[in-house]
């Protein structure tokens, strides 16, 4: 977890929005990474990452009141719910969907799938803004042992009007949306890529997505255009 | 006294030396809301090709030492949508517009020249060379003195306007590159362009990026950059715009020493989207410090 106090006024961010961080002045790593903000609170925001490479090893070997930079907030917005509705999370994931759950407090069914117990972080905080929690790992360590897609297919079943909110890994976005468009329910997913910039402008996180007049899908920006996409629209590759 | 920043690269009179580096900065637009581009020298817009261009499969990027590798494969809009759509934009401040752009053949080249050459606003272009020829098997356009004496040529008849040639790295002799492309009719050279490289998973063992290969950028090309600055400054008479790994005013100032008139920042932008704006501030400064008061006369004053 890491709580920034900004040094200068900066615009409110809403749920499905991130950052792009950089801790450290030098230039390696040279890139600033890409985060979902956890909550905005106060004039302070939050983020909850996983150690992942050099970059994330930069920011956690941070200590209190030291600078880092950032920019943001970027990306589009999940649409807003206006009623009840689902939410899948894998992992870290939960990070993107926090802001939402918290945005809509009682009103998801979250289904939430780690590794192990120790990938699924502030749970009591996360299931007091959820009307309720199924959690599940691949090795039992911590709720149901089973693949987060399969209670969450099971629920869905018999709530198909309810709109699906996703963030997790690609193969576990790509399944989640399978079984919605199979169920004829709405999905929206967050999905993660590798970025430079994050402002649409170096084209290196692109995705496939379809429109009107292209059902083979045209290259959009994670970052610009989404992160956050109707799920038909994506068209999922090499995962 | 206020020390003088203007440059002319070419015909093109700049109110700085500083720059956009083309395909890292979008069509200005991406940038605007963090950079006040009315303080840029010239803004230097993404490729532009014919025909609106997909790109290459992702992954397309992966971050290296002190550098990025990219492959994104030219995806741009295309000439006609650049101009009915970007240019309006562009036309809004008060900067050199220069457009970036390049073919799969020298009639390509010609056809997407004269179109933007005739677009009000547009100030000059800058040809991409590191592009492979279709009608020689792929080859790069710019790697065989040749070739890029004929499209440089071609391009120089149908062109109004003052013409960069971005010359690629990869060569035996850029310096020689340099002088076939003023020799064919360019108006100042830019370079450089990306190096290029390749990095390996290695529990996988495969490429990182889908294109196999791709161009090296950021500080780690630094050094080479400069020395190949110097090299064609030594071997031609037009104007050079150096590029390759400018993150500061300090790294700026090293290229205008070794020879060149402008200078274009890249990978920078993507890791500081103010970084352009904050160079030509500490330029400035630098230029009121050593109490120099033209900026053209620390052009290829390198002292041996």
């Amino acid at each position: 977890m890491l709580t920034l106090q900004p040094l200068q006024p900066v615009a409110v961010p809403v749920p499905g929005q991130f950052y792009m961080l950089q801790a450290g002045a030098t230039h390696d790593p040279l890139l600033k990474r890409p985060f979902s903000y956890l909550s905005a609170e106060n004039g302070s925001i939050s983020f909850l990452y996983r150690i992942r490479g050099k970059g994330t090893r930069a920011i956690a070997a941070l200590r209190e009141n030291e600078t880092i930079s950032l920019i943001g907030p970027l990306g589009n917005a999940y649409p807003m719910p206006s009623g009840e509705f689902i939410a899948v999370a894998g992992g870290i994931g939960i990070a993107s969907l926090f802001s939402l759950l918290g945005a809509a407090t009682g009103r998801a069914a979250l289904f939430w799938g780690g590794r192990t117990a120790g990938e699924l972080l502030m749970t009591e905080t996360v299931g007091g803004l959820v009307r309720n929690a199924v959690i599940t790992t691949d090795d039992g360590s911590a709720g149901r042992k089973s693949m987060v897609t399969e209670p969450f297919r099971e629920y869905l079943a018999v709530n198909t009007h309810l709109p699906v909110y996703v963030c997790g890994s690609n193969p576990m976005m790509k399944a989640v949306a399978a079984i919605c468009a199979d169920a004829g329910a709405r999905c929206f997913v967050s999905l993660e890529a590798y970025m430079a910039c994050g402002v649409g402008a170096c084209l290196g996180c692109v995705v496939k997505i379809r429109d009107a007049e292209s059902h083979e899908g045209r290259f959009r920006s994670v970052c610009k255009d989404g992160p956050v996409f109707d799920a038909s629209t994506v068209v999922w590759e090499g995962q | 006294m206020i020390p003088s920043l203007s440059v002319n690269i070419g015909g093109v009179i700049l109110k700085n030396p500083v720059m956009t580096a083309s395909g890292t900065f979008g069509y200005g637009e991406e940038y605007a809301e963090f950079v006040d581009l009315n303080r840029l020298g010239a803004v230097v817009v993404k490729g532009l090709s014919l025909k609106p261009k997909e790109g290459n499969p992702v992954p397309r990027i992966v971050e290296t030492a002190s550098g990025m590798l990219n492959a994104i494969g030219l995806q741009n809009i295309g000439v006609d949508r650049f101009i009915a759509e970007k240019m309006p934009f562009l036309r809004r401040f008060d900067t050199k517009v220069i457009c970036n752009f390049f073919g799969d053949s020298v009639d390509e080249y010609i056809h997407v020249a004269d179109a933007l050459s005739r677009t009000d606003g547009v100030h000059a272009l800058e040809m991409n060379v590191s592009c492979p020829n279709k009608q020689a098997g792929w080859c790069v356009f710019g790697t065989d003195p040749k070739v890029l004496h004929e499209v440089v040529t071609a391009v120089r008849k149908v062109c109004r306007i003052p013409l960069i040639v971005k010359l690629t790295p990869n060569v035996t002799s850029i310096a020689y590159m340099a002088k076939v492309a003023e020799e064919s009719g360019a108006d100042a050279v830019s370079l450089i362009n990306t190096i290029t490289g390749m990095a390996i998973d290695i529990r996988s063992r495969r490429p990182v990026l889908a294109n196999k290969v791709g161009g090296l950028s950021g500080p780690a090309i630094k050094p080479v950059a400069v020395r190949m600055v110097w090299e064609v400054f030594n071997a031609v008479k037009i104007p050079i715009i150096g590029m390759g790994g400018i993150m500061t005013a300090a790294d700026a100032l090293e290229f205008l020493i070794a020879g060149a008139r402008g200078i274009a920042v890249g990978t920078a932008n993507f890791v500081n989207p103010a970084a352009t704006v904050e160079i030509v501030e500490a330029l400035e400064q630098f230029l009121a410090d050593e109490q120099v008061n033209d900026v053209n006369e620390l052009v290829g004053s390198l002292r041996i």
